[in-house]
């Protein structure tokens, strides 16, 4: 066969598919909704883990660590601490806080002013504010940078808040398992839909096939219009899930921009990337062609001209 | 054309359909198979059509074996072969033209010439005109016409007919055989079950008949309808 003939071949398997869906627009939607909303979901929910990921990855330059110096030491010494700080690897940058910008700032910030002015002398140690480098900012890493500054002698407290960053991290490896099951779930959903499908349109065209089959059409010929259906329901329906993350995105713009306004973050949240894109769209192909081609193959076998 | 070699069918639920049938048919020439309902006369179309395969015995069409061929290479076997139905089997949903063009498009004909060759089939069974006509909007006989110009669409060499007329009144029938004596007249073999003994006799071509499975060695052509209430008349 030659490949012009197998293009007009694939052309018109591909018009037919289109036109018979265009006939049933009702059930074509609703089947299209179905399979949107079940490639939506995963989606959804990795898209909303992998903004968390780039969240955290915001925060992780929030993770920092506040060296409280005892309070008899000179800010001269603070300075020299904060210089040796600086030469140790796993550390990104080092602020000394003199104790009376300290003041200055809990006396903007706290609402307290009246309160600080009846103090004779300045409450507040210097105090050296350390953040550590991005590719140290684990647990482990953390805590050691932790024991490096509580071991000097002229430090008062280390304070360092890493349980929420374990936390959080722990609840984003749960999500990363739910995305999966949720794919995976609603993956062999899309198959089940798409295949019940495809296998009422078969016995709807019951006696076509047997006709077809009569005047010398090949099982191929005769399947090829069903994998061209499963396949638009596929792309359809990641058409539509595309269309349902984006509408999220925009309604939660605002808030969760607010939202990491409060945390000091400038993070926005992200739509999906074209990798996700491509991700959703490729799924739902080989999702819609699979369903068909295992309900094709199943019932088209069985529809013999007699 | 076709040769049946001490061809036996049995089906699976335990009726011999055929037994020990030989006969041959050639290059071109008109055939009627008849005999009573139940004397295996569709179940020779059937092992011409590749629908059933012999239990025992061989069937040869257009040179080749049938026994050998694989399953995957029936779909283009029949392509060679024009199958006519007592029911017709058009689509009922697709206009006339779509219906013609079927087996055109199954071999994947350019669209150019299925327009051409569609006309011409429908040219010669005179419905030219009736293209985008569903096949309900015609009569009993335009749907066989159009049943017959489905099967002659692609020119197969080799034309096999399961009680064409069996829906017909005789003059519709007998307008309809003289199409197939005139497919055959220009060399397009034509094998036609019927057990319309008047049609037999009109046209006056050779017949194999069968009786309970077996060939009863050919008839002279002038008995009687051996079962006239079976043909349906209008």
């Amino acid at each position: 066969m030659s490949l012009s003939v197998l293009g007009i071949r694939h052309a018109q398997a591909l018009l037919g598919s289109l036109g018979r869906l265009k006939r049933n627009p009702l059930a074509t939607v609703l089947t299209l909704l179905v399979i949107g909303l079940a490639l939506a979901l995963p989606a959804a929910l990795g898209l909303f883990v992998i903004n968390a990921q780039s969240a955290t990855g915001g925060f992780g330059r929030a993770i920092d660590m506040s060296v409280y110096l005892k309070s008899g030491v000179p800010l001269a010494k603070a300075q020299q601490l904060a210089a040796g700080a600086r030469a140790r690897p796993g550390i990104a940058q080092v602020t000394v806080i003199p104790a009376d910008e300290g003041l200055k700032e809990f006396r903007q910030y706290s609402g307290f002013g009246a309160a600080l002015d009846a103090l004779q002398s300045n409450p507040l140690p210097h105090v050296l504010h350390v953040i550590p480098s991005a590719n140290a900012s684990s647990a482990a890493d953390l805590q050691s940078l932790r024991r490096y500054f509580a071991a000097w002698p002229e430090v008062d407290i280390v304070q360092l808040d890493t349980e929420w960053v374990l936390r959080f991290n722990a609840i984003l490896a749960v999500l990363r398992r739910l995305v999966l099951i949720a794919a995976v779930l609603l993956g062999a959903g899309v198959l089940a839909v798409v295949g019940n499908t495809i296998r009422l349109e078969i016995l709807n065209r019951k006696a076509e096939i047997e006709v077809t089959k009569l005047v010398g059409g090949s099982n191929a010929f005769v399947r090829r219009p069903f994998l061209y259906t499963g396949l638009i329901y596929g792309v359809g329906g990641a058409v539509l899930a595309w269309a349902i993350l984006e509408t999220a995105v925009l309604v939660l713009d605002q808030p969760v921009t607010t939202l990491a306004r409060l945390y000091g973050s400038q993070y926005a949240l992200q739509g999906p990337s074209a990798q996700v894109l491509a991700v959703l769209f490729g799924g739902g192909m080989a999702l819609g062609w699979l369903g068909a081609w295992i309900s094709a193959h199943r019932h088209l076998r069985s529809i013999e001209p007699r | 054309m076709i040769l049946f070699e001490r061809v036996s069918k049995r089906y699976p639920n335990g009726r011999e359909a055929l037994t020990n049938v030989s006969f041959s048919i050639g290059s071109g020439e008109m055939v009627f198979l008849t005999g009573r309902s139940g004397a295996g006369k569709s179940t020779v179309l059937k092992l011409v059509a590749l629908l059933e395969r012999p239990t025992r015995g061989t069937v040869t069409v257009n040179g080749k074996s049938t026994s050998g061929l694989k399953a995957r290479h029936i779909p283009a076997f029949r392509r060679h072969l024009g199958i006519v139905f007592q029911d017709h089997k058009l689509l009922a949903d697709r206009p006339v033209f779509d219906n013609v063009a079927l087996p055109l498009v199954v071999a994947g004909a350019p669209l150019k010439e299925i327009d051409k060759r569609v006309r011409a089939a429908l040219d010669q069974v005179a419905l030219l005109g009736k293209e985008r006509m569903l096949p309900a909007e015609l009569s009993v006989g335009e749907q066989q016409r159009v049943g017959i110009a489905r099967a002659v669409v692609s020119k197969p060499p080799l034309i096999i007919a399961d009680e064409p007329t069996g829906n017909l009144d005789p003059e519709l029938s007998l307008e309809v055989m003289r199409l197939f004596r005139r497919f055959s007249d220009v060399g397009v073999t034509v094998l036609v079950a019927t057990h319309d003994q008047h049609i037999v006799r009109e046209l006056a071509k050779r017949e194999i008949v069968l009786a309970s499975g077996e060939i009863q060695g050919p008839s002279d052509g002038g008995s009687s309808d051996p079962l006239p209430h079976l043909v349906a008349r209008r």
